[in-house]
């Protein structure tokens, strides 16, 4: 992918700044949803070889639970939400009030997986209208999917566009923390892979074009 | 000392006794072993894409499509010593790690890389001997040059050798 090679450091500062408004929402939703203070990370933009992407959720046969879905419109991409399996446990177990749910070992409570689809949704579709409020870009969420597996096979999936282009991909990585518990912190990342080709849109949209 | 030769996304790579060969997280992805089991001599490639013709990359990256992983695999096995004629296959992988209601081709991308896979090795008269595809979950696979054992871990159905 040229186009990678052309990037200037403001380039991913706007990246930085999407993955800031997307996930800030995301954060703010989520807080009103569980009632408590999520804090988040400065973004993280980096250009990952394909390889490497699994590392930042601590190699590729960690196992973690993850809400993944394509974007769709004018930038497409694909979105997770990545966590470990604990801390999706717990999050879960507050939101529907059993303290049985767990995700070692299937078959796994139907309520449970529903909700987490149902937090999936609601963080996706606020750091989805974000970015298309704040790039002026038709972006909708497909239904999202669940899987609570190795995260080089979930990763994977969603670098398929990308793979067909290239071996780097970008990454916006945005990680939030819930702050008031400190003994029972959950944290979960962010994880916008825009496809190759939609680069150059979202930088279009915001008057910073990559010169030809 | 033994070694565990590591196989990344898109990579491929030949081990000898007395290491061993492993790729981690295997979802939609094919990973393809080619061995000569009386000379000891194997090659592993993880395979994303079934073929290269619609690759924009050039040079492209040759173990990420499985027919240009599978020439690239034979050729090095032969400079290790292996013989065409005895060369055998196994592969795991090729899951749907989600399943979505729309017939997106993307979604069927498993499926499509052992289909792949499997038509090229049968016009190289290249028998696969086991095999362990398709399904929902996410593999481990660590191939032995010795036992000729392909060791497979998945998330929540435990172990097993092929």
């Amino acid at each position: 992918m040229d186009d990678l090679k052309k990037l200037q450091p403001f380039h991913l500062d706007v990246l930085k700044e999407i993955g800031n408004i997307g996930a800030g929402n995301a954060a703010t939703s989520l807080s009103l949803l569980l009632n408590k203070t999520i804090d988040m990370s400065v973004p993280d933009v980096r250009v990952v070889s394909l390889q490497e992407i699994p590392d930042q959720v601590g190699g590729a046969d960690t196992e973690v639970a993850a809400i993944f879905l394509r974007i769709e419109g004018e930038a497409p991409g694909s979105m997770y939400f990545i966590a470990n399996i604990a801390d999706i446990e717990k999050m879960i177990r507050r939101l529907i009030g059993n303290d049985h749910f767990q995700l070692v070992s299937p078959p796994f409570d139907e309520m449970g997986i529903s909700a987490f689809l149902e937090v999936g949704n609601i963080l996706a579709g606020s750091y989805l209208s974000s970015f298309s409020d704040f790039t002026q870009l038709d972006l909708q969420p497909s239904v999202p999917g669940v899987s609570i597996d190795m995260a080089g096979a979930i990763l994977s999936y969603g670098l398929i566009p990308i793979s067909e282009v290239g071996d780097f991909a970008i990454v916006i990585d945005t990680e939030i923390v819930e702050v008031d518990e400190e003994s029972e912190k959950v944290s979960g990342h962010f994880f916008l892979l825009p496809d190759p080709g939609s680069f150059q849109t979202i930088f279009k949209a915001l008057g910073v074009e990559i010169d030809e | 000392m033994s070694d565990v030769i590591k196989v990344g996304m898109a990579d491929l790579n030949i081990v000898t006794p007395p290491n061993t060969i492993r790729t981690s997280g295997l979802g939609s992805c094919v990973g393809l072993i080619i061995f000569d089991g009386q000379r000891n001599v194997a090659g592993m490639a993880h395979i994303m894409l079934p073929n290269s013709k619609l690759c924009k990359q050039s040079p492209p990256n040759v173990a990420k499509y499985a027919d240009t992983a599978i020439p690239a695999l034979i050729q090095d096995l032969k400079k290790k010593g292996a013989r065409s004629a005895f060369l055998k296959a196994k592969m795991a992988g090729g899951a749907q790690m989600f399943s979505f209601s729309t017939g997106n081709e993307m979604m069927r991308i498993g499926p499509r890389n052992v289909e792949a896979v499997r038509e090229l090795l049968e016009s190289l008269n290249i028998p696969i001997v086991s095999e362990d595809v398709g399904g929902k979950s996410g593999r481990t696979i660590e191939f032995n040059p010795v036992s000729n054992l392909l060791h497979i871990r998945t998330v929540n159905q435990g172990t097993k050798e092929i």
